[in-house]
């Protein structure tokens, strides 16, 4: 019955623009569905990519989370992802540094690439893919140990630090480079619970970079956030971006529009387009994206 | 559809109803701890007013003479001479001095029956602590038989209980007691001595030590290998019919009745594997057998509810899931999971019916030094002590439970503290 139901959009796409635009405002409250040939419109790819993507889908058991999305990512540029709930963005996220194998019915196909090798490779080692890919969550999860434990742990876990004092200049410009360091270089052995959700956001990204990693991927890393703690970490991703590239998810358009260079907008599992990011919240190319950040659903 | 003013004159109808309701839930519970608690009082009470008693005892004073010629005695070094010498038999000499004028081949026996029989091994251990004393004459405090030992407690409570003894041994000691020659004393056998026949000589030692044993055994079985259970199962083991069906056996198993695992031990350590009978090492494995499964259930409880948040972060880390376990899951799971050992310890200190069935039921006087020494413990004490026809020995069976059960205050108090003192937030 819903696939009846859903047939009738799909077909309204394809047909004269005005009427297109009419048939998703008409059903602006539900699904817009998308057609299954549905071509991702826009500047997909770069010339001098640091990941590739290619034709991937993600299965979790029998249902598909993800269809054929193909995309680079560039070295050193802030890709945002956004999209309306649901829309596989952080799905799509997490399968760049594999930690959907923690989530056992979850499967993924086709070809996600990092300076050419294949992340998804047998032979490939998931600790030093994560070490290399490095990720910021939602919630803001530091060790329940000291702030200073929290950011030694990558360096002391893949023996990045031969000496203490190597060990305590990482964390020192672990902490600068995540602009928390003024704030707790009295207290670096009290707790990293203990800080504001803020400042504990900080300190995972502290974390993350402690390692150099060459990717950071970032899942809507200020939801939990208030608005001078969010602006912080914003201004964080753009000095950040001069050293590593950032994947972000955000289900704040004024965040992409502020820290990315380029917006991928996702919708039911399909990259509808992807274009840079002042285009996209300008004059976007699909009617969906137009539809997603003029406000209409989402 | 009604006006808004008519909702707010519903709602505030409604409101009265509610709120009786929950002042009723609230009452309910209160009655339902009251109850407990009057259970708890109850039994706390009749065993502490059976038990106290047991924690002194009656001695009398008597003029011992250490006759060398009566023991048989002459050289206090010689171990033969002193395990053969007859030692009751100068407390005999003394008994009589005290009461010149009995007479009588049946007077002489009741009037000896007075003092314990195993009192001139006390005596013996003076004497080999002070030679010097061989030959002269002490006055010194003897342990009573147990007989006088309830009628002496019960006549000083107002309610003499005199049906074991004959009038004439009432008299002596109400003339003992006139004299200041009778006395109730702290009594440190109950925690020095082994079990024995005679209730004035009978302690907890034996099986307190069999119980500590046992439980050191168990806790170094069954916590490795439960919480190593647990990690698997929560952390590595694919999520499939394989672990579903362990998992219910796991839960089957905590509900088996012990004496199954009783069974299971005597079939198996002790007809196949030729363990000893009665030793701490048959029954420390028997109730790691038993225990096992609580620590299992409860150690795989603290492991869930570490948040998964903190998982993910050590993964995206690039922890290997190794180190994730060890480093984060670990430590957070420990109190839940001590607590849990705590638990099942307890439940192990309390268990009897296993053990009967592999032979710790058996009656041991000497204190168990070692695993491979013949044990029995402390339940198992309570349940040969309440089945002894003795009546002194009701107050030895009050005070055992008294003692098991300050154990496990003592332990359920900790694993309280230690889940307090371990737990962290984040």
């Amino acid at each position: 019955m819903n696939e009846a139901n859903l047939a009738t959009p799909a077909a309204a796409a394809n047909a004269e623009k005005v009427e297109a635009k009419i048939e998703v405002k008409l059903d602006a409250k539900q699904n817009l569905e998308v057609a299954d040939d549905q071509v991702t419109v826009g500047q997909c790819f770069t010339d001098a990519p640091k990941m590739t993507m290619r034709n991937v889908n993600v299965f979790y058991d029998d249902k598909q989370a993800i269809h054929n999305v193909s995309i680079d990512i560039a070295q050193n540029e802030v890709i945002a992802m956004i999209g309306p709930s649901g829309c596989g963005k952080s799905t799509f996220l997490r399968s760049l540094n594999r930690m959907n194998d923690t989530v056992e019915s979850c499967r993924v196909e086709g070809e996600i690439c990092m300076d050419g090798e294949d992340l998804y490779a047998p032979k490939l080692d998931v600790v030093e893919l994560r070490a290399r890919v490095g990720m910021v969550f939602q919630k803001p999860n530091p060790f329940p140990k000291s702030i200073y434990d929290n950011v030694a742990y990558g360096p002391k876990i893949h023996g990045l630090a031969d000496t203490r004092v190597d060990l305590d200049e990482i964390v020192e410009n672990s902490l600068r480079r995540a602009s928390l360091w003024d704030e707790v270089k009295e207290r670096l052995h009290q707790s990293g619970t203990g800080l504001s959700g803020g400042q504990q956001q900080r300190l995972c990204i502290a974390r993350a970079i402690a390692v150099s990693p060459e990717v950071i991927l970032m899942d809507e890393p200020c939801s939990a956030l208030d608005p001078i703690a969010t602006a912080k970490i914003e201004e964080l991703i753009e000095e950040l971006s001069e050293n590593f590239t950032i994947a972000i998810v955000t289900h704040s358009m004024q965040q992409a529009a502020r820290v990315s260079h380029r917006t991928a907008y996702f919708h039911l599992g399909r990259l509808i387009e992807v274009n840079p990011t002042e285009q996209v919240f300008t004059m976007p190319e699909h009617e969906l994206t137009e539809a997603y950040i003029t406000g209409r659903f989402g | 559809m009604s006006k808004p003013l008519d909702n707010l004159g519903k709602i505030r109808k409604s409101l009265n109803r509610r709120n009786r309701s929950e002042q009723l839930f609230r009452w309910y519970g209160r009655i339902a701890i009251m109850i407990g608690l009057a259970a708890v009082l109850v039994l706390f009470t009749d065993i502490v007013s059976k038990g106290n008693g047991a924690f002194r005892i009656t001695y009398l004073q008597l003029e011992v003479n250490y006759d060398q010629e009566l023991i048989g005695v002459d050289n206090l070094a010689d171990p033969r001479q002193l395990a053969q010498g007859d030692w009751q038999v100068i407390l005999k000499q003394a008994l009589r001095n005290q009461f010149p004028d009995v007479s009588g081949r049946g007077d002489k026996r009741r009037l000896n029956a007075l003092v314990s029989n195993g009192a001139g091994f006390d005596l013996k251990d003076r004497l080999v602590a002070n030679p010097l004393l061989l030959g002269e004459t002490e006055t010194v405090w003897v342990l009573a038989d147990d007989d006088i030992d309830t009628y002496y407690k019960s006549w000083l409570d107002g309610e003499p209980y005199a049906a074991r003894l004959t009038d004439k041994q009432v008299e002596w000691i109400t003339q003992l007691h006139d004299q200041g020659k009778i006395r109730l004393q702290f009594n440190s056998n109950l925690f020095t001595r082994g079990d024995s026949r005679e209730p004035e000589q009978a302690g907890i030692r034996g099986a307190v030590m069999g119980s500590l044993l046992t439980l050191i055994l168990t806790l170094i079985l069954s916590f490795p290998i439960g919480v190593a259970a647990a990690i698997y199962l929560e952390e590595f083991a694919p999520k499939n019919g394989w672990t579903d069906f362990i998992e219910v056996n796991i839960n089957n198993l905590a509900a088996v009745p012990s004496i199954i695992f009783g069974l299971l031990g005597l079939a198996i350590f002790i007809n196949f594997f030729h363990v000893p009978r009665s030793v701490p090492i048959v029954g420390g494995l028997v109730l790691t057998l038993m225990t096992l499964p609580t620590i299992i259930i409860t150690s795989r409880a603290a492991i869930k509810s570490v948040p998964p948040s903190i998982r993910e972060a050590a993964l995206g880390m690039g922890a290997s899931k190794y180190q994730m376990v060890l480093h984060h899951v670990l430590p957070l799971a420990l109190p839940g999971m001590l607590t849990g050992a705590i638990i099942g310890m307890a439940q192990a200190l309390g268990e009897s019916a296993p053990l009967l069935m592999i032979g710790m039921v058996a009656f041991i006087v000497d204190i168990p030094g070692g695993f491979s020494d013949p044990a029995t413990v402390l339940p198992v004490q309570i349940f040969l002590w309440a089945d002894s026809p003795e009546r002194a020995f009701i107050e030895k069976t009050s005070a055992a439970i008294m003692v098991l059960l300050s154990f496990l205050i003592v332990m359920n108090t900790t694993a309280v503290w230690l889940r307090k003192r371990l737990e962290r937030r984040w």
